[in-house]
């Protein structure tokens, strides 16, 4: 079914670059050659044989943080994304298939949120709360959330009004069906797409979290902590904060690759056999 | 008007003409396919030659080829048009330039589609006249005016001073052959310009271009799947399929005569010989004054509409676009709860919401749509599409329902072959013999059949409508069968309700509706329908009584 010749080249990067992330993120305890906290050489070493990206600001070697900040970066970003998905394509599908007052309140609720900017929501919302990682989780999923919201609502309204939703009304279906068979796989491309993008805003959002200092706390950090660690080297002309943004963007091309090659096979409505 | 070309002689000569197109399979290296196999016509000034097909023929494409154009991606490939004397496939880009909108120009199909929404109508009439300079403006309005007036459109000194969505389709229509004819061309291709318009609607324009074609002296290809229209406007006919020329004659001859088995098929639709039943004393469903409204009761679309069905039986609606025929089926459905008036069937009266039926009641009510292809998820295969009413209704699971699905499928003579394809995969007439399998599957007693064939070619609606009547006879099933063709209607209905700004105007057993006298709509109605032979539409226009509502 799934011939690896048939996928094209930017696809096959963009699978084998996040397998790797994914990868390193899972087994990070077994392949990091350190420990992550451990400090085992001088500040900002270079690169060298021992430690192959160099040391950090306080001489911790800067692979075994790569592969530690991947899978803490991976992790939150997954989950805020997977909570940020689930909540706003179905309180969005619904608030389609309902209409009414059911979805004049959400969209207000929705519109009173979104008028306010993420960052300094999130700022307020996290210094305020714990900081832990599931504070970190919920915050920028329900912050993350209204987005979907918004996008799922008005592609479910357009399903909503054809002849075929109609027909399955008209035999008696619950809302269950509507939206989980006959909205969901007509709406999973533009959401496929915006999940691609979506992912890498919260990889973004929390890079600028921890690099203000109210995402992954010390002594683990995701990789825009890494940056901040390292952002003072810079000006002697080290490059270890340089690393961690280099991988955030391989991270952010990667996926949206996935996600497009994902996106040009479901729209066929043949079943991909042509 | 452009009588120093009127002398006799040919206009257009177009030989061997071969267009082709590329392909683009996914997963498969690009194809050629060719679309049109080597046709040849030829058009004397002054006359008409009607191009009929299927979708798919290649009529739109070798009418569109006249002016050097190809839509797209599509290339013509080989073979010469020659207009006026000079093959305009040679003279490039800048010889297109100069000939389209001059010698020769288009009418499109949908024209609210065509027209600019941007612009007042005069503007866009006078547009090519001035762009090639062949008037000042004032003549060129002048020109417009005249044309106007001879297409019967109202006010034609201020006409078009409106935007287009401010007069009718019908009207808009003839402002589009007014734009074709003020440039006063040698050839106009009409596109089937009367195929999105209402039947009452369509004779005036047709009777319109008729008359302009002759006033004018200008030569036409009538471009149409309605084998009754072009008989009315032209003086010769070309029947093509599949990118063949399959007859060319007079319109006489093709009508009267046909000499291919397909002409003949073509000529013969619609003649399905269907014996009327009789009412039976207890209806399946019966409407009672069934008032309709949309915004809170302020649009009343539905005026105490009182309609049976038996059991078995057919009851047609029909009624032009906007006479509520559809809101009818949208009550019954419980769509839309009436504000007065009630529904009883099977014995049981209906509550007026969707939401309060019982599960029977929707599945012995089922619904066939007219656009089948929106009808369909596209994301279901054919045996999840089939396979649903069964689980749902009847709680079939696995090979249980896998059975009755390939049985479903044999009934509507379509293979096992297509429980695993999707709709996409499927042809407009498979698409909506798969919706049919559809209701039957919940075993229904009653299915409203909204449009069902007006999206398909005549010989498609043909089967489909044979089909409906055998599954009738089998399935025992009734049917409230909405559309605004007569010919269908006398081919399928039992009893017929002829309906009129949301009022039912005649309603009785087909043999009773369909006799003299006639109250003033209905004969509008009926005197509309385009017949198979010449010369019908003069005395449909001379014996009519009402002027058509103008939708």
């Amino acid at each position: 079914m799934l011939d690896i010749k048939r996928i094209p080249i930017p696809a096959l990067i963009g699978i084998v670059l996040t397998t790797l992330f994914v990868l390193a993120a899972i087994f990070a305890p077994f392949i990091a050659p350190h420990g992550n906290g451990e400090i085992v050489g001088d500040v900002w070493e270079p690169m060298s044989a021992g430690h192959w990206l160099g040391t950090d600001n306080l001489g911790r070697d800067l692979l075994s943080r790569m592969i530690y900040g991947a899978r803490i970066t991976l992790f939150i970003a997954v989950l805020a994304t997977a909570l940020s998905f689930s909540l706003g394509a179905i309180l969005g599908f619904s608030a389609a298939v309902f209409g009414g007052w059911y979805d004049t309140l959400l969209s207000r609720l929705v519109d009173l949120l979104m008028s306010i900017p993420t960052l300094i929501m999130g700022l307020v919302v996290l210094s305020v709360l714990p900081t832990n990682l599931v504070t970190l989780i919920l915050v920028m999923g329900i912050l993350d959330s209204t987005r979907v919201y918004r996008l799922s609502r008005a592609v479910a309204v357009d399903i909503n009004v054809m002849d075929y939703v109609e027909a399955a009304k008209l035999r008696g279906e619950g809302s269950g069906w509507i939206i989980f068979r006959e909205i969901l796989p007509n709406a999973l491309s533009p959401l496929v797409s915006e999940l691609g993008l979506r992912f890498i805003y919260a990889v973004l959002f929390l890079s600028t979290l921890s690099f203000l200092g109210l995402g992954v706390q010390p002594p683990d950090a995701d990789w825009g902590g890494m940056v901040k660690e390292n952002k003072d080297g810079i000006v002697f002309g080290i490059g270890a904060a340089l690393i961690p943004a280099a991988a955030i963007a391989a991270l952010a091309i990667s996926v949206n690759l996935v996600a497009d090659w994902i996106l040009n096979r479901t729209t066929s409505l043949k079943g991909g056999r042509g | 008007m452009a009588d120093t070309k009127a002398k006799p002689g040919l206009l257009l000569d177009i030989r061997n003409l071969r267009i082709e197109a590329t392909v683009f399979p996914p997963g498969e290296p690009p194809k050629n396919i060719v679309l049109v196999h080597d046709v040849s016509l030829t058009l004397e000034k002054g006359k008409v030659l009607g191009l009929i097909g299927e979708s798919g023929a290649g009529k739109s494409t070798i009418g569109l080829s006249s002016m050097g154009y190809g839509r797209g991606g599509v290339r013509i490939t080989g073979g010469e048009v020659i207009l006026n004397g000079r093959d305009i496939l040679k003279g490039g880009k800048e010889g297109f330039r100069k000939l389209r909108g001059r010698e020769v120009c288009y009418v499109a199909q949908s024209a609210a589609a065509a027209f600019n929404p941007a612009h007042k109508l005069m503007d866009q009439v006078v547009e090519a006249t001035l762009l090639h300079g062949t008037a000042t403006r004032a003549e060129a309005e002048k020109r417009a005016v005249a044309l106007f007036k001879k297409l019967s459109l109202p006010n034609p000194e201020t006409i078009g001073e409106r935007f287009p969505h401010q007069v009718s389709g019908g009207q808009l229509q003839r402002v589009m052959t007014a734009m074709a004819l003020c440039s006063e061309p040698d050839l106009i291709v009409f596109d089937e310009p009367t195929t999105a318009l209402d039947v009452t609607t369509q004779i005036d324009v047709l009777a319109a271009i008729k008359d302009a074609i002759r006033d004018t002296h200008v030569a036409a290809l009538y471009i149409t799947h309605d084998l009754a229209v072009v008989a009315q406007v032209s003086d010769e006919i070309m029947v093509l399929r599949d990118g063949k020329s399959v007859e060319h004659g007079e319109t006489h001859q093709i009508i009267k005569a046909p000499r291919m088995d397909y002409t003949k098929a073509l000529v013969s639709v619609r003649s399905i010989e269907h014996g009327e039943k009789k009412p039976t004393p207890k209806p399946l469903l019966s409407v009672r004054n069934a008032t309709a409204a949309y915004g809170g009761g302020v649009v009343k679309v539905l005026q105490n509409v009182s309609v049976d069905v038996h059991p078995g039986q057919t009851l047609a609606v029909v009624g032009e676009s906007g006479s509520g025929k559809s809101t009818l089926a949208r009550v019954v459905t419980g769509l839309l709860p009436p504000i007065a008036g009630s529904i009883t069937f099977a014995g049981r009266t209906l509550a007026p919401r969707l939401a309060e039926r019982s599960k029977d009641d929707l599945r012995e009510l089922q619904m066939i749509y007219q656009m089948a292809d929106v009808a369909m998820n596209p994301r279901q295969t054919v045996g999840t599409i089939i396979g649903r009413p069964l689980e749902f209704y009847f709680g079939m699971r696995g090979r249980e329902r896998d059975k009755r699905v390939a049985e479903l499928l044999d009934e509507i003579e379509m293979g096992k072959g297509f429980v695993d394809r999707y709709p996409a995969e499927l042809s407009g007439g498979q698409k909506q013999r798969v919706c049919i399998a559809r209701s039957l599957a919940a075993k229904p007693k009653l299915i409203i059949c909204d449009e069902v064939t007006s999206a398909l070619d005549p010989l498609v609606a043909d089967g489909i409508l044979k089909l409906l009547l055998r599954l009738q006879e089998i399935e025992e099933v009734a049917y409230l069968f909405i559309t605004h063709d007569l010919a269908t209607v006398k081919s399928i209905a039992d009893s017929i309700a002829v309906m009129y700004r949301g009022e039912v105007v005649r309603y009785g057993p087909k043999s009773q509706v369909l006799i003299r006298p006639f109250d003033a709509y209905t004969d509008l109605l009926l005197s509309s329908v385009p017949e198979m032979e010449v010369g019908w539409l003069e005395k449909a226009i001379k014996g009519r009584r009402i002027g058509s509502g103008g939708h």
